[in-house]
């Protein structure tokens, strides 16, 4: 029962940062936003030259580091990777273009919802056809296979390197983009910015919070641990919104949102099947990245990408609604990621009589 | 008794529960599950225990065994 308690004060504490960071700056339902992060510190990074969403987001940083410190104190620092990089790198890359066209992660989709915008109702219901879609193939066998100890050097670059992209926000060469107007101008005090990212990091990776995972745990083994601080997110913003008059019901005049249900309900399909695909969420992915889970970090990277090709080949959405391009992307998303799944089902019963006992990766 | 063992290291989530739930239609007597990380522990002994299963965690090198058993 402790560490259901302590997942809920967990979910608490980030609904509440999420409050906080709009109240000092950043846009409204943009406290937090895995997807919309990552996007913007690629922008800023040059890789993308959508001018409205550049600048390095000292809270994406700050959750990986944040991570990597909790983990290395609690001694779960553990570099391990192997596990179909490649195919990782691919479905980071999709569920960044489900996300974009819905215009948020699974994370953001929460505090919208909790900011009172309706059109996440049609995101959180693609969300959930998508975690079940997925949840379709995790009881036919699906399996991206095991991940093997790697050596420690491996799993210190993704720290190094989320200092690295803070050490650029802190020295701000010339090659670095900041968008003057737009989302991307929108943002509260780096060093308040960066201490959110860190407590977030720390939360995060103590109770293994995990968007996707709640839904899928709860539909998959009716275990609502995950669940219960996913809905500690969901009220402590709601009620934060309701006392500082943030919160504004409907489906128009929202922030950074588009209203046609159909790609609202598609994108977040999109994201929360690869989601399901890669074990989780994108905030998810960013915490085992900190705790050395080289795929997770294939899978971050793999988002990085594909946010940067959203904005420079127009696949993501705006608050005019989804683009052409970005529909095609998004179909083009699901029928990679059903390949994906359908190739990725293990049948092999995998099980064997050693020395007495019955030894497999697979009991069936 | 040889328990049934299963063995879920280097799987990522959901994955060491999806092969706990399973054995636990095999062998509803009782089991055993090798994992890897605290992630996967935790997440299985919650579940076990959860299902009325009395869990043991043995630490077994950087690997952790779950005897699982009715009681």
């Amino acid at each position: 029962m402790d560490d259901k308690k302590g997942i809920v004060l967990a979910g608490a504490v980030i609904g509440a940062l999420a409050v906080v960071l709009v109240q000092a700056g950043n846009a409204v339902n943009y406290g937090l936003c895995i997807a919309c992060f990552i996007r913007d510190t690629v922008g800023a990074l040059g890789l993308h030259r959508a001018e409205a969403v550049q600048y390095i987001r000292p809270e994406l940083l700050g959750i990986g580091l944040g991570a990597f410190l909790a983990a290395a104190i609690k001694k779960e620092f553990s570099p391990r990777g192997g596990s179909a990089p490649l195919i990782r790198f691919v479905l980071g890359f999709f569920v960044i273009i489900g996300a974009l066209m819905f215009l948020g992660c699974p994370l953001r989709m929460v505090l919208r919802l909790a900011g009172g915008d309706l059109n996440a109702v049609f995101g959180l219901l693609g969300f959930i056809a998508g975690i079940v879609t997925g949840i379709y193939f995790l009881n036919r066998g699906f399996s991206l296979k095991r991940t093997y100890a790697l050596s420690r050097a491996e799993g210190y670059i993704f720290p190094g390197l989320n200092l690295a992209v803070l050490s650029l926000l802190a020295a701000a060469p010339p090659f670095i983009l900041f968008s003057v107007k737009g989302p991307g101008a929108a943002h509260a005090p780096a060093l308040l910015s960066l201490a959110a990212g860190l407590v977030v990091g720390v939360a995060a990776q103590r109770t293994r919070l995990c968007m996707v995972g709640g839904i899928r745990d709860a539909v998959l083994f009716r275990e609502w641990y995950l669940l219960s601080g996913f809905l500690a997110i969901f009220v402590t913003a709601l009620v934060g919104n309701l006392a500082v008059g943030k919160f504004n019901l409907g489906f128009t005049g929202q922030s950074i949102a588009h209203t046609d249900g159909l790609w609202n309900f598609l994108g977040m399909a999109l994201a929360g099947w690869g989601s399901v695909l890669l074990g989780g969420c994108p905030l998810r992915q960013l915490v085992l990245s900190g705790e050395g889970n080289i795929d997770s970090v294939i899978a971050v990277l793999g988002m990085a990408a594909g946010a940067a090709f959203a904005h420079n080949f127009g696949l993501a959405s705006s608050a005019n609604g989804p683009t052409f391009n970005g529909q095609v992307a998004v179909i083009i998303g699901f029928v990679v990621v059903l390949a994906v799944a359908r190739f990725h089902m293990d049948k092999s019963p995998a099980v064997k009589m050693k020395g007495g006992m019955k030894v497999g990766s697979d009991v069936g | 008794m040889a328990l049934m063992l299963v063995d879920a290291r280097g799987m990522s989530c959901p994955e060491p529960l999806l092969m706990t739930k399973k054995a636990m239609g095999e062998s509803p007597a009782g089991f055993q599950v090798i994992v890897d990380n605290n992630t996967a522990r935790e997440n299985v002994a919650r579940f076990a225990k959860g299902n009325g299963y009395c869990v043991k965690v043995e630490q077994d090198g950087n690997d952790y065994v779950l005897t699982i058993t009715r009681e």
